[in-house]
């Protein structure tokens, strides 16, 4: 069961997720330590492992740093959703076998606090709190592949592998 | 039907006839960019899948340049990882410190860019090169990983939109003025997704190095990529800097391509504008503006660190003092020299400016002039989200050289109009 911290505003962006002033590490823990600070230097506090951020549009504009979703890892984040994500974030989540769940208006649909369920590959996310059934667009299927095989480092050796 | 510069680009890429948006393609890399803080990681990831191999040394160009020099022990630890790194595989082009520059404005420099080519690197701001008719685009770590190991990496091919830039620059108003503009019209996620291609009169007019601060700013619309079509300009400046494998192929948009919008801007209506925080998208022209009061400028970055923007920037700073603290960044080591000697170093030295060396330092918020709880800047760079260049609740306003100087002269923003007489200045953006 994942706890939802709301953040409706659009274009969060890495900078708030990570900011730079600790990207010289890439360590984990360190970086899980500052994750979402700038927006809310409470988070780290709050976050239970498998919780989830819902935000408003294009989240995760800005840099290219896949220290941003290194840091929700590191913070045991499951998942973002919002209506759309930024493109390197985008990829950098998959590639990070991070999921992505892209839902229109999703702050509108789930309250900060709310207990929810989400189901990836049917594309289901049942909020407890509120009572409701909300349906998404599944991830493609070669992102769905990337992220069950734990990434797409993981994913390329698997392929290497049948041939 | 007919496709455009960058579908085309991706087809040779991907070895297909032709390619539609949103198809996802498997594509060639001809070059990848790497710096100190993404390219560490990938290292690691590498390492720890047991791969070794670079798939071609000769087509990596390494340079720290966030944190370089080393601004800490972190930081010194990750120069030192890129560092053992680049040697042990022969990268051919490693730019270590004392040749290093901010990336993006040393790799068109050290002729590492062509037309037709793919190019990643693992820093958003890769749309930089662009502006010579290649498709290039930014991305993370473990896509880097990917791309060192196997030279290759998926796409999914962008719809492309247009961009018109009508007319001719007025005086005092400059490339970015221009891109500053298109971000105001369509937003930070206007272009998500999609290739923004440039075309038109007034970009027609301007230098290699006035068309990458478009190009550069592509991300910040929420574009995959930015692209500019090949002409006299980039020929001559490609002449002048390719040193090898001086042969590229130069692909054009058909007239019958199809895009996923058109937007004319009327760049002869423009003024200088300033963009204010935390977005790149909230420019207003400096006549709403002028006044509010600045406690820093900074003039540097992979925007507006080249030689064109000193010359601009020394244009407006001569025989002034500054009135707040003002900290020049010329963004490569060539030049740095070419500040130094052409006099601007002097310029700006009795201005009362301090000229560090190439960095990306600062723009990040990385080190050397970070802003304290409260301040305010007037920068050259890219992008003014909270917490970009310091304390979070700092405050960054993105603007062009000219402005930026203006600016430091009085302290205040300023419009740089009334900086540059007729006769004085060197427009970047006239031939
Ligand atoms: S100068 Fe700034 S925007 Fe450009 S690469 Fe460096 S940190 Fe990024």
């Amino acid at each position: 069961m994942a706890k939802a911290h709301v953040y409706p505003r659009d274009h969060v962006n890495t900078d708030e997720i990570i900011p730079a002033r600790y990207l010289n590490t890439d360590d984990r823990a360190v970086l899980a330590a500052h994750c979402m600070e700038d927006l809310d230097p409470e988070f780290v506090g709050k976050c239970r492992p498998g919780d989830v951020i819902v935000a408003g549009e294009d989240f995760g504009c800005g840099s290219s740093r896949e220290h941003a979703v290194w840091a929700m890892q590191g913070a045991k984040v499951a998942a973002v959703i919002a209506p759309s994500f930024a493109r390197i974030f985008y990829r950098n989540s998959i590639n990070g076998g991070f999921p992505l769940v892209e839902l229109p208006d999703a702050p509108g649909h789930i309250n900060d606090g709310d207990e929810i369920e989400i189901d990836f590959e049917a594309g289901r996310i049942h909020n407890r709190t509120q009572g409701t059934e909300l349906t998404f667009e599944p991830l493609p299927d070669f992102a769905m592949a990337i992220l069950r095989d734990g990434g797409l480092l993981e994913h390329i050796k698997k392929q290497q592998e049948k041939r | 039907m007919g496709q455009t510069i960058t579908e085309k680009i991706l087809a040779r890429a991907a070895d297909r006839e032709t390619v539609t948006p949103g198809q996802i393609i498997n594509a060639r890399i001809d070059m990848i960019m790497c710096h100190d803080v993404t390219t560490p990681p990938a290292i690691s990831m590498l390492q720890e899948h047991g791969v070794d191999a670079v798939f071609d040394p000769e087509k990596i160009a390494v340079t720290p340049d966030h944190f370089q020099p080393a601004k800490d022990i972190a930081s010194a630890e990750l120069h030192k990882r890129l560092d053992t790194w680049a040697r042990a595989k022969g990268i051919r082009h490693y730019y270590p410190v004392g040749r290093a520059g901010v990336c993006h404005a040393l790799l068109p420099e050290q002729g590492h860019i062509r037309p037709g080519e793919v190019i990643v690197g693992g820093d958003s701001h890769t749309c930089t090169y662009g502006a010579f008719a290649a498709f290039s685009t930014g991305i993370g770590s473990t896509d880097l990983a990917a791309a060192i190991a196997t030279g290759q990496l998926w796409f999914k091919v962008p719809a492309s939109m247009k961009f018109i830039l009508q007319g001719r620059l007025p005086r005092g108003v400059y490339s970015k003025d221009v891109i500053l503009e298109v971000i105001r019209r369509i937003g930070t996620d206007g272009a998500l997704y999609r290739a923004m291609e440039f075309v038109g009169p007034a970009l027609r007019e301007m230098s290699m190095e006035a068309r990458m601060t478009i190009t550069n700013m592509a991300i910040e619309a929420g574009g995959k990529s930015g692209i500019i079509g090949f002409d006299d300009t980039t020929r001559a400046y490609l002449d002048e800097h390719l040193k090898d494998r001086t042969e590229y192929t130069v692909f054009e948009s058909d007239p019958d391509a199809t895009y996923h919008s058109t937007l004319e801007i009327d760049c002869g209506a423009l003024e200088p504008m300033v963009a204010f925080p935390h977005l790149p998208s909230h420019g207003r022209p400096i006549g709403d503006c002028a006044g509010l009061a600045m406690d820093q400028a900074y003039i540097g970055s992979c925007t507006n660190g080249r030689i064109e923007d000193l010359r601009i920037a020394a244009a407006v700073l001569k025989g002034r003092r500054v009135k707040i603290r003002t900290i020049i960044v010329p963004a490569t080591p060539t030049i740095w020299r070419q500040c130094v000697d052409e006099g601007l170093a002097g310029i700006f030295d009795d201005a009362g400016c301090v000229v560090s060396a190439p960095t990306c330092g600062a723009c990040l918020g990385g080190f050397m002039g970070i802003l304290a709880a409260g301040e305010r800047c007037i920068s050259t760079t890219n992008r003014n989200f909270v917490g970009r260049m310091g304390h979070p609740k700092s405050e960054v306003y993105l603007a062009s050289p000219a402005t930026a100087a203006a600016s430091a002269v009085e302290g205040k923003l300023a419009d740089p109009r009334n900086y540059l007489g007729k006769s004085k200045i060197k427009n970047q953006n006239a031939k």
